[in-house]
């Protein structure tokens, strides 16, 4: 499969004033053309860092080494210019909360038509006609009257729904989804990610979905990569994330969400918390707070290395390959599907 | 929004009327106007004649009355000091005041906005520092010590500029830049605060991630975002255009209607101190009123708020 | 037995402005409309729906916070009342609630276990600061929190520390009825289910009732012995968490539960997209407030307000469903 986005080894170090806080410590992933992505990890795990820096959206504060090449094209050090006229164009983004996202003095017209004009040179009624298609692509009935509305005349699903709308002007090759739907209700976050996944269909467009929740991801993606403390520690296709997951933070996050199917069992919670970016552990980060650790996790750094049958399942664990054997010797807690009751 | 408007105006017309009476008040309680005009020496009769003359033997109280039933009728009272009508005296002194005003308004903006701007743009560089030293330095400072030290550089060391009065155009110019660069202190703290806050807003990212350079981001996304708080400072300044220059004309001795304010005070003529404060009272509310008209242009979500407030 | 807190028919309307014509005009926020529930001793209901639909509000209105526009709260036989008289405070010595900003419930310049102390100090007052103290770190330590952090401040925890220092707070007193609002929404997963299980092995241990409110279906499951879902300031379907969850029978509440994805159902759950936003509490559309969105609309749903009814404890508010089930008894003769 031809690769849309390859990112390799890149790291992002804060300036704090006094030092520097490295934030991602050497991720490496690809985005097949047409794929779609989950990132998940909890708050400060680096999953919407890895994407601000591939678009050179961190500012002068944040020092960035390794690769990303975008079809080619190398992102890391080009000009302020060359990636503008990549940002919104061959890459978009979306963002979490979609109402503080848009501005707030700008008409919804005048903001996409921007778009277009920085992308396909629109102006005038050729980029009012467009910005009306673009609306009612997205779902946005009576596109004529919205150009003239605000974002704050609008829900917070309709701003988003703009907001796809405006990353569509540009045509791109690749959408990046931070967190789409967490400012949004159950039903709205439905009707996106359907949007979502409809464009992407459509347009053949590689989409980046990051988020929090596990169900998000599983629900959307073909393949998901979990993070932790700035490092990506499991990728798979989804499959095989939810029914062999490995890594023992990934099973953990897994055993931490409720569910609404199957029998209520008490929460599998883990222990502690996420430690600061500055307080990272010499070993496996997740050590500390893992219950399989061993004294070797306390000093060795694990890599992300291929595990298991199914192809592409990598796991940043020394302690995988036991831990695969362990539950296949363990029916009764194998894989979420042979627990499932028929529906 | 006309009715808004109609009741802010009413609101300040009460504001205004409470300026008018608590000075009426002090100037009647601190100090008697027939000693100060005619002198401590003068006959009784005299003091009598002219007690009775300007109604400053009746009890306040009637006193007070009457004054505000003049106003009503469109009479303002004449000035004690030469009896020519107290709205032509502060009136002849208007267009001086402005003329020193208006220049220094327009070096307060055009110092202070893109000073605030640039410090914002470059935060915590040495630049930004310098400016934000001269900033608190500009408006700790009082002007009248500003005003003197401008004076003794270039008026008595260079003898460039003349130290006082109102001859030449050259009079005017080292008070309209003693106000300017205060003015210019306040605004550019204002306007770096304000475009830092806004320049932290989710929407400026989402306008680099359209593809926008920086540049544009920051004209098209930040500067009308940060407009919206600076316009108040702004507005303040414009509604202090007639006032605001009391200290200033008394250091360099320009005869403005801040001067006059001096005077008329230590004289207790009553009726021009009432003047100047009822035209201070109305362009400050004028100017409010403006501000808050520029604010629903510039911010549309006030538009809405404002209805839903039921204001 | 009589129930712990009762709740009748309440209702709190708002006055507002909205845009239109020419100065805007005068409106009615419909924040809750007439909901009724009981709570009895040691049970968790958890209250779930989307934002707007009242249930911070119903919260609210059950502490006593706000006043009621209609309706009455009773609290072990005693009206509740947004009065705060004596009656008030000695109540709230056995209702307390837990919040989802926990910065804002929590006093930045107290420390942990002053903070966790405070309700001693003001429903105990011959109680000495040692003793507080005392009873402040047995506290702390049934919420899992370290003795070390007595000297700290707010701010200098995380968010799921500072969710615990809140409940030790609220628990106090020993409180017959916790209201829990978003408790965990704040929280990454991890620590969302540390958590959870907090309260739920509290609960084991000190027996306290609780309203248990959230917009996240699976967390609201996992936490209650009712459940209650609501729409526009109405509960829509009431019963218990395995028969709304599994047998949901509202189209609103099988809305909700289609839309939500996890890891299980990914890839075989049956899709319910809504159309739309949910109307504005301002504009509550007459008869069913759900009829907007409805696929099973009927005209009778733009006329008449569905009432709650069923059999046993499974209650639904549908027109819809309604007819169906007399029908069905008519169709087996």
């Amino acid at each position: 499969m031809e690769t849309q986005l390859s990112i390799r080894d890149l790291t992002v170090d804060f300036d704090q004033g006094r030092q520097f806080v490295r934030a991602l410590h050497g991720v490496s992933l690809d985005i097949a053309v047409g794929e779609t992505i989950g990132v998940v990890g909890e708050s400060g795990c680096g999953k919407s860092i890895t994407w601000l820096a591939a678009l050179g959206l961190l500012g002068k504060r944040a020092t960035l080494s390794g690769s990303v090449k975008l079809a080619g094209t190398e992102l890391i050090g080009a000009s302020e210019k060359q990636l503008s006229s990549l940002r919104g164009g061959k890459i978009a983004m979306i963002f979490q909360d979609p109402s503080s996202s848009l501005n707030p003095v700008h008409r919804i017209g005048h903001q996409l038509g921007e778009s277009l004009r920085l992308h396909r040179g629109m102006m005038g009624e050729q980029a009012s006609a467009e910005t009306m298609r673009l609306l009612d692509r997205v779902g946005i009935a009576n596109a004529r009257q919205r150009l003239n509305e605000y974002p704050h005349e609008m829900s917070g699903g309709m701003n988003q729904r703009i907001m796809i709308a405006m990353a569509l002007a540009g045509e791109p090759d690749i959408l990046i989804a931070d967190e789409p739907t967490t400012a949004l209700d159950a039903t709205i976050q439905a009707q996106i990610l359907d949007l979502l996944r409809e464009l992407s269909r459509e347009n053949g467009m590689a989409l980046v979905l990051i988020s929090h929740d596990l169900g998000v991801v599983a629900d959307m993606a073909e393949r998901v990569a979990v993070m932790y403390c700035g490092r990506v520690i499991e990728t798979a296709r989804t499959d095989a994330i939810f029914d062999n997951p490995t890594h023992p933070y990934t099973r953990g996050l897994i055993a931490a969400l409720p569910d609404l199917e199957g029998p209520k069992r008490r929460l599998a919670s883990i222990p502690g918390t996420v430690p600061p970016p500055d307080q990272l552990p010499p070993g496996c980060s997740f050590a500390p707070r893992c219950t399989h650790a061993t004294p070797l996790c306390d000093v060795a750094l694990p890599a992300l290395l291929p595990v298991g049958p199914a192809a592409g399942h990598s796991v940043a664990c020394i302690h995988s390959g036991p831990l695969r054997v362990e539950k296949s010797k363990a029916p009764a807690r194998q894989s979420l599907t042979a627990e499932l009751e028929p529906a | 929004m006309l009715r808004y408007a109609l009741l802010r105006i009413a609101r300040a017309l009460v504001t205004v009327s409470l300026i008018v009476s608590i000075a009426f008040v002090i100037l009647r309680l601190s100090g008697d106007p027939a000693i100060i005009i005619l002198g401590p020496e003068a006959p009784p009769e005299a003091f009598k004649a002219f007690r009775h003359a300007w109604g400053l033997d009746q009890p306040i109280w009637v006193q007070y009355l009457k004054y505000f039933n003049a106003i009503f009728h469109g009479d303002l009272g004449n000035s004690m000091r030469d009896g020519r009508s107290a709205l032509e005296v502060v009136g002849e002194r208007i267009p001086l005041t402005l003329a020193i005003t208006i220049p220094a308004l327009f070096l307060k903006v055009l110092i202070g906005l893109p000073a605030g701007v640039y410090a914002a743009l470059h935060r915590n560089t040495a630049i930004d520092r310098l400016i934000m030293t001269l900033s608190v330095f500009g408006f700790t400072v009082p002007s009248f010590v500003l005003g003197l030290v401008l004076a003794m550089i270039f008026a008595v060391k260079l003898g460039w500029l003349p130290s006082g009065g109102s001859d030449t155009w050259l009079h005017a110019v080292l008070p309209i830049f003693t106000m300017g660069m205060i003015g210019a202190a306040v605004i550019a703290r204002f306007t770096r605060s304000a475009m830092l806050e806004v320049l932290g807003q989710p929407y400026i990212r989402t306008a680099s991630a359209k593809g926008l350079v920086w540049r544009d981001v920051v004209v098209a996304h930040a500067l009308p975002n940060a407009a919206i708080p600076t316009l108040t400072i702004v507005g303040f300044m414009v509604g202090s255009l007639v006032a605001g220059a009391v200290v200033v004309e008394s250091v360099f001795s320009w005869p403005g209607v801040g001067r006059l304010l001096v005077t008329a005070v230590a004289n207790r003529d009553l009726a021009v101190v009432q003047v100047i404060l009822l035209f201070v009272g109305f362009t400050m509310v004028l100017a409010n009123l403006i501000v808050d008209l520029l604010y629903g242009w510039v911010d549309p979500r006030l538009r809405t708020k404002r209805l839903q407030a039921g204001t | 037995m009589r129930p712990l807190l009762s709740v009748r028919d309440i209702k709190r309307h708002y006055q507002v402005r909205v845009p239109g014509g020419f100065f805007g005009r005068d409106a009615l926020l419909k924040a809750v409309d007439g909901l009724t529930f009981d709570i009895k001793r040691g049970e968790t209901l958890g209250l779930v729906g989307e934002s707007g639909c009242g249930k911070s509000t119903t919260a609210r209105l059950v502490m006593g916070h706000i006043p009621l526009t209609a309706g009455s709260v009773a609290f072990d036989g005693q009206p509740v009342t947004a009065r705060h008289d004596s009656d008030w405070r000695a109540m709230r010595r056995r209702m307390q609630m837990v919040y989802q900003d926990t910065l804002g419930a929590l006093d930045r310049r107290l420390t942990i276990s002053d903070q966790i102390g405070e309700p001693f100090a003001i429903h105990e007052p011959l109680m000495t600061a040692r003793q507080r103290h005392e009873r402040a770190l047995s506290l702390m330590d049934s919420v899992g929190l370290r003795a070390d952090m007595a000297g700290r401040f707010p701010h200098e925890l995380s968010g799921g520390q500072r969710q615990r220092v809140v409940i030790a707070r609220a628990l106090a007193l020993s409180p017959d009825l916790l209201v829990c609002d978003e408790p965990v929404s704040a929280l990454d997963v991890s620590i969302q289910a540390q958590v959870l299980n907090l309260l739920d092995d509290l609960r084991e241990q000190t027996g306290f009732a609780a309203l248990f409110i959230s917009h996240d279906l699976k967390v609201v499951r996992q936490m209650s012995d009712r459940v209650a879902v609501m729409y526009l300031g109405k509960i829509v379907e009431t019963g218990a968490p395995e028969a709304v969850f599994k047998r949901a029978q509202h189209p609103y509440t099988k809305a909700l539960i289609s839309a939500i994805p996890t890891p299980r159902n990914r890839g075989r759950r049956e899709r319910i997209v809504l159309e739309g936003d949910p109307p504005s509490p301002v504009d509550v559309p007459p008869g069913c407030a759900f009829h907007t969105r409805c696929p099973l609309a009927m005209a009778q749903c733009r006329l008449d307000t569905p009432l709650l009814s069923g059999d046993g404890d499974h209650l639904v508010a549908c027109h819809a469903i309604h007819q169906t089930a007399q029908s069905a008894p008519l169709a087996a003769e």
